[in-house]
């Protein structure tokens, strides 16, 4: 019945649907379109931090040193990923910290109550996941609740459970092997990093080239027409709001590896870290724009950023100040176009062409 | 100074590819109640806009007490105390009477502009007598009828010294006791000296309130007639009398056999006991007014929204239909009313709009082709002429008439054996609504089921095999392609029961 195997759709010699016209699909190489992209000057503000941070400290390009600067953003770096697919989808998701606490904390004590280390950290993942589910089901079920309120709720919920599991202690005493996991090297490279690498590897596959992938930017664009369009929103929500649980746990579980113990407060404010590398990374916090090449530029440049300065003692405070500075004019830019083609100013100017 | 309050002469106002009104004269004059009656799409709503200050006219002057005056906002009209009622009003539920009643004109005292509540309540409280409504004005506005909304939006126009009244459709979701009500209202309005303009389809709302009825159709003044004068026959030839157009392609089809049958479908509140088929090579039409339900048949239909009852066939099979992708998979597809908000990713480029709804067959190895899905974009596009140098331009930079034809390209794309189309040419110009037309035949002679929801009914008589009409959530009636005449159409789809006996 369809027409994909070239079913004739005939049509009357002096209809205007005769009038046949060819539509291109390919299109010729654009230098301007290739210039004009997001990445270009994420590359280039990555560069900028590099040179800064070689000039202060002079040990800073050394291979091992890198390694080292990259373990200690390691664990956001984990969260970027599936953030960016529920920042892709229009939503937002702040109890990722409170995740990896609880699961984190799930993990330690029931490893000291008795449980052995390995089922210990499934049981982590496992916690991680559901408290995803959570927040998945509840946006598919009740379309009225907004992201950033059911969030808020895992946000407090979460962390509240780990502090009643473990008051103000910390839970720790793990095996030797675990603290390899945060720590440990294949060769000269760290093993977190290996991780990272195959994440990204992975994530920009799923986004990218896959119909999932495809739908996602469909639901951040415009949910309606996706659902008109037969895409499961709800599944693919609850899905990706899994995966982010899932993730969280294993941030949590990389973290508490590399502090030795766990305890209620770890991983605090996080979240805004993890969405602010999102969106300098050019993904529409709006949903449905962005690519992941740019989201893993902009996770160095947070983090080496973040380590340079903190090589060059200055205190944690003006580094985040700095960090807000760089998201406002992440997030200024795009719309500069925007606000300048309405202004009066853009009016005068067009007034005067045409007047010469 | 004139007879009349207000009088507009030669009022023109196009919108891209439509004019929506063309030379429309208009005259109120002082404590009269004035219909204004036309089909979907005669250009009323927008009438209402000039006079409101919503839209500004082409062309055209506005007078009133004979000074001409510019309307660039609804403020300006404001200030020459015009106050319009609309259809979906601006009630605020989460507010108090009071509070939606003095919204944007409150009284203020002193610098920082203090609101004084108690004598806003005791104001509040003596319009609502005045109107004969005894409402507590602290009542929040969320749980009250839509009939209490109107008497308050009516409150609200008086306590801005409103001259000139403008009613949109006021009647259209109230009960008979209601109506009544509303009746009595307008009537001591009247007797106040307020001049009052309405909108509406029924025919009973004209003969009890209206002194003279002016009739739009197609964007143009018909005429303006005393209501005691004009009979109902009359006045429905005013309103559609035109000669169908000769943009529809011949049915020359053989009609098939039955491919889509629905029996019993209600849900509460919407539409009841809907029954109906469509065979192959068929199209099967659903003509009515906007808001009688036709729409939402067919979103239960293709899974958007639950129904409370009934059954569907697909070739003589029962299916269940739970969501759009199921409804997609089964070979049902629907063209949303809305193409911008429920058809198009309007950021998306062509390609991957048409793609969307079944990108399934451009994967190899889980992963998806571009380059597949920009061929097939270009075979489906070119095969219905969708105007545009190449797939990659973003659907919100094509007309109208072009968007909607990528919306057929995305329903072509999938494997379909019925296709529901709601309103494929609202808001599409007349070049490309002939070649939807050309598309829709064609696709009937392949052998798809058609059913098109139409409030155009020189397209709906044009195009269709058969006729079903829909009022207020029921089917209402049904005829033949040839049997049907814009006149046993409009009125089964308009409630006229009462008037005929009047009229007569």
């Amino acid at each position: 019945m369809s027409l994909k195997s070239g079913g004739a759709v005939t049509v009357q010699a002096d209809s205007p649907v005769s009038a046949h016209r060819s539509l291109q699909n390919e299109r010729s190489f654009s230098a301007r379109r290739f210039i004009l992209q997001w990445e270009w000057l994420l590359l280039l503000l990555f560069i900028v931090v590099n040179v800064i941070n070689a000039s202060i400290s002079p040990n800073y390009l050394v291979f091992d040193n890198l390694m080292h600067a990259f373990m200690v953003f390691s664990d956001r770096a984990i969260l970027v990923f599936p953030m960016m697919m529920i920042i892709l989808m229009g939503d937002i998701d702040i109890s990722i910290a409170s995740t990896m606490a609880l699961s984190a904390v799930v993990m330690g004590v029931s490893y000291n109550v008795g449980l052995p280390m390995i089922p210990a950290i499934v049981l982590a993942l496992m916690v991680g996941t559901t408290c995803g589910l959570f927040n998945g089901v509840l946006l598919a079920k009740f379309k009225e609740l907004s992201p950033i309120i059911v969030t808020l709720v895992g946000m407090i919920l979460f962390r509240g459970i780990a502090s009643i599991m473990l008051e103000n202690r910390a839970a720790g005493d793990f095996p030797s092997w675990f603290r390899n996991l945060g720590w440990g090297y294949v060769g000269r490279v760290p093993i977190v990093f290996i991780f990272i690498i195959v994440q990204a590897l992975v994530f920009g596959y799923m986004i990218h080239f896959t119909e999932f992938g495809r739908n996602l930017y469909a639901i951040g664009n415009n949910e309606t027409a996706a659902k008109y369009s037969g895409v499961k929103t709800d599944k693919i929500r609850t899905i990706v709001f899994m995966t982010m649980g899932l993730f969280a746990a294993i941030s949590g579980i990389f973290l508490a590896s590399r502090m030795g113990s766990v305890r209620p407060s770890m991983a605090l404010g996080y979240e805004m870290d993890v969405i602010a590398m999102v969106v300098l990374g050019g993904v529409s916090n709006l949903g449905g724009k962005g690519r992941l090449i740019g989201v893993v530029i902009a996770t160095f440049i947070v983090g080496f950023l973040r380590f340079g300065l903190g090589i060059a003692n200055v205190p944690s405070q003006v580094i985040m100040i700095i960090v807000g500075a760089l998201l406002i004019v992440a997030v200024i830019i795009p719309n500069i176009k925007a606000t300048l083609y309405g202004s009066k100013w853009h009016k005068t100017i067009i007034k005067k062409r045409k007047g010469n | 100074m004139s007879k009349y309050l207000l009088e507009l002469k030669g009022i023109d106002k196009s919108f891209p590819g439509v004019k929506a009104l063309d030379g429309v004269d208009f005259q109120l004059k002082k404590g009269e109640i004035h219909a204004i009656m036309g089909e979907n799409g005669a250009g009323k709503s927008t009438f209402i806009k000039v006079i409101t200050g919503a839209h500004e006219p082409d062309k055209g002057e506005i007078f009133i007490h004979d000074t001409q005056v510019h309307f660039r906002t609804p403020k300006e009209a404001q200030r020459h105390s015009i106050a319009a009622i609309y259809q979906h009003g601006t009630i605020y539920p989460h507010l108090s009477i009071t509070e939606n009643i003095f919204i944007g004109h409150e009284d203020v005292m002193g610098p920082i502009k203090t609101i004084h509540w108690g004598m806003l309540h005791k104001k509040a409280k003596s319009l609502l007598k005045s109107l004969s409504c005894d409402l507590d004005p602290h009542t929040l506005v969320g749980g009250l009828t839509v009939a209490e909304h109107q008497i308050i939006e009516i409150a609200k126009a008086i306590s801005q010294n409103a001259q000139i009244l403008i009613m949109d459709e006021p009647t259209a979701s109230l009960s008979r006791r209601e109506c009544d009500e509303l009746y009595k209202i307008s009537e001591k309005l009247r007797d106040d000296g307020v001049s009052i303009i309405f909108i509406s389809h029924r025919f009973e709302d004209m003969y009890r309130l209206a002194t003279r009825v002016t009739v739009l159709r197609d964007g143009k003044y018909i005429g303006c007639y005393n209501v005691a004068e004009i009979s109902n026959k009359d006045l429905i030839s005013a309103m559609v009398g035109r000669e169908i157009n000769q943009i529809y392609p011949k049915r020359e089809r053989k009609i098939g056999k039955e491919v889509f049958r629905v029996e019993g479908l209600r849900r509460i509140g919407y539409y009841e006991n809907i029954s109906f088929k469509v065979c192959r090579r068929e199209i099967l039409g659903f003509s009515g007014l906007v808001g009688a339900g036709r729409s939402e048949v067919m979103q239960s239909i293709f899974g958007i929204d639950q129904m409370d009852g009934g059954k569907l066939f697909l070739e003589n099979k029962e299916i269940i239909v739970k969501s759009p992708l199921e409804a997609i998979n089964l070979g049902i597809g629907l063209l949303p009313e809305d193409r911008q908000k429920q058809g198009l990713v309007l950021n998306w480029e062509i390609y991957k709009n048409i793609t969307l709804s079944n990108l399934k067959q451009f994967i190899r190895h889980t992963i998806l082709r571009p380059k597949k899905e920009r061929l097939q974009a270009k075979v489906l596009g070119e095969k219905i002429a969708v105007k545009s140098p190449t797939v990659f331009e973003k659907a919100s930079s094509l007309s109208g008439g072009n968007q909607q034809k990528v919306v057929i390209c995305k329903l072509l794309n999938t494997d379909l054996k019925v296709l529901i189309l709601d309103e494929p040419t609202k808001g599409v110009d007349v070049g490309a609504k002939s070649q939807i037309y050309d598309i829709m035949n064609d696709l009937a002679n392949q052998g798809y089921g058609i059913i098109m929801i139409s409030s155009d009914m020189p397209e709906v008589l044009g195009m269709c095999d058969r006729i079903i009409t829909m009022r207020e959530g029921k089917i209402t009636g049904e005829f033949a392609g040839e049997e049907a005449t814009q006149e046993k159409l409009l009125k089964a789809s308009m409630n006229t029961i009462e008037t005929e006996d009047k009229a007569s």
